[in-house]
């Protein structure tokens, strides 16, 4: 498989001497079609990592490639999504699902046959006229998601997509991600403070810590999908990963408790 | 049985409901009858006099009659027309401005300090220059309520184009949006609700300022309606005019509170 993102060296750092939010990746590659997870404490940078891929953010050093060509600002072939959504409150579900295409001067009818796929494919149909206020978080994200996918970019790059949502719909929005990722190819990289999530999605997952936030290890996912959390495999990884915190005692409550 | 009926208990609610809307018109209604009451015991009693301030009915009897002969009704349309001209122009020439002012940082702090002292300059100050320039006649006029709504109208637009969502601004970005795509799909639709609560502020500055223009050389209007009643010492005309002032602003509010929330149901912000 060959390589989709790269980061070599890179380093950013906010205001003068303020020592919050710096980031600093040696190296790190994310494969074609990999599914990429990131997990980490607040603030240790997660979001920032993925403003620097996205191109929103400009490293302070560093080279950052996207399907071999460097990455020089915010381009559709990489597509961020937000835990607010933010999606276009006065368009409608199927307005704002074409609205990348709608920016791209796509033709009307190529524009309106993709947007129904899409409905059909994130399961809004019957939707389409709704407005984002009328929709529950988990329907918001998935008209979130078929927006992203409708300009056909190679890296999904998704911040806490979920964290907004209640546990029932995020393990239900779990299983369609990767559904629509198996069928189409995707790159994605994943912020999630949630192992589980980390775990049941992820081909790989980064610890990403401290100041500046590095990453501090590599787990791969070894598992055949649909992944089950209680797995014991997938127990033992997520105590190797909970280790790497400092939590070294899943069973004890109260020691839990004060790492959080 | 003990416990009420389901009807029973719908009828006690669709009272209770009923009794709530009374108050809800009473409330308001109470003040303007005690005025009124106050109003006319003044007069009536002689504490003051009559060419001063006469008396509810006779400003009344002024109105009806104005109304019936469809003198009032020449005058408010007048007014309403240099209003609807002057705001107008002022609406479309200050959104396109206000919205390159925000989304251009350069320019928002290049001409907004300009922008803020023109606004504070009262609209009344421009009458001397609005008739050596514009002469006598309905230009003036509509000049001034140009002058009165244009600025506050810029300050509003920019101000609802600076904070719109970031991330939306962020989705557009990420799509390739050029800045006119930008601000056509994302910054001016987000900003609507708050262009809306400016342009209501400023129709509601045009119709105060609407009366003063007219005091200045114009034949018609309620502004002159009401200069007339002055020079022909009837201050019941004064003061019907007044009345009629207040009750038009009082509708062109309605209306635009009306259209705001047309606006909220179509998605956009709501508008309180």
């Amino acid at each position: 498989m060959s390589d989709m993102i790269t980061l070599k060296d890179v380093q950013k750092a906010f205001g003068d001497q303020s020592r919050s939010n710096v980031i600093d990746i040696g190296e790190l590659t994310v494969r074609k079609g990999e599914f990429l997870c990131v997990v980490g404490q607040s603030g240790c940078g997660k979001s920032t990592l993925l403003n620097l891929i996205a191109g929103f953010l400009r490293p302070d050093s560093g080279v950052i490639t996207l399907a071999g060509s460097r990455v020089e600002g915010p381009s559709a072939d990489c597509i961020q999504m937000f835990q607010e959504y933010g999606l276009l409150p006065w368009r409608t579900v199927e307005q704002n699902i074409g609205f990348g295409l709608e920016i791209m001067k796509t033709e009307h009818a190529q524009r309106v046959e993709k947007v129904r796929q899409l409905i059909n494919l994130v399961g809004l149909t019957g939707s389409e006229k709704l407005r984002p206020n009328e929709l529950s978080g988990g329907m918001r994200q998935r008209v979130a998601l078929a927006r992203a996918l409708a300009v056909e970019p190679k890296v999904l790059l998704m911040d806490e997509p979920f964290g907004a949502l209640d546990s029932l719909t995020r393990l239900n929005l779990q299983i369609e991600i990767e559904r629509i990722w198996a069928m189409t190819g995707k790159t994605i990289v994943w912020v999630t403070h949630s192992i589980d999530e980390a775990i049941s999605l992820g081909d790989r997952v980064i610890v990403l810590s401290g100041q500046p936030g590095k990453i501090v290890a590599t787990f791969e996912v070894d598992l055949p999908r649909p992944r089950i959390v209680a797995d014991q495999r997938a127990v033992d990884l997520k105590m190797a990963i909970l280790d790497v915190f400092g939590i070294h005692a899943i069973n004890q409550p109260a020691l839990l408790k004060t790492a959080n | 049985m003990a416990e009420p009926s389901a009807s029973e208990a719908d009828d006690t609610q669709a009272k209770a409901s009923q009794m709530k809307r009374l108050a809800g018109i009473l409330l308001p209604t109470l003040p303007i009858l005690i005025l009124l009451a106050v109003w006319y015991c003044a007069v009536r009693f002689g504490w003051v006099a009559a060419f001063l301030l006469p008396s509810p009915v006779a400003v009344f009897s002024s109105l009806l009659i104005m109304i019936m002969d469809g003198s009032l009704w020449m005058h408010a349309s007048a007014s309403l027309v240099r209003v609807g001209i002057g705001f107008s122009l002022a609406t479309l020439t200050a959104i396109p401005i206000g919205l390159l002012l925000g989304q251009f940082a350069i320019a928002g702090r290049a001409f907004g300090p300009l922008v803020e002292l023109m606004r504070t300059i009262s609209p009344i100050s421009w009458i001397p220059l609005a008739i050596l320039w514009f002469g006598i006649g309905d230009n003036p006029a509509i000049f001034i309520l140009f002058m009165a709504s244009v600025f506050p109208l810029i300050i509003s637009t920019r101000n609802a184009v600076v904070q719109t969502d970031p991330i939306l601004l962020r989705v557009a970005a990420n799509m390739g949006a050029s800045p006119l795509q930008t601000i056509l799909n994302v910054t001016l639709p987000a900003s609507i609700p708050y262009i809306f609560v400016g342009m209501r502020i400023s129709l509601g500055i045009c119709w105060v300022v609407v009366v003063a223009a007219e005091m200045a050389g114009l034949r018609s209007g309620l502004g002159y309606l009401i200069l007339d009643g002055r020079n022909l010492l009837r201050s019941d005309i004064v003061i019907a005019g007044m009345i009629a002032i207040g009750l038009i602003g009082l509708v062109l509010d309605l209306a635009m509170t009306i259209a705001a929330r047309q606006l909220a149901r179509y998605g956009y912000l709501k508008v309180t």
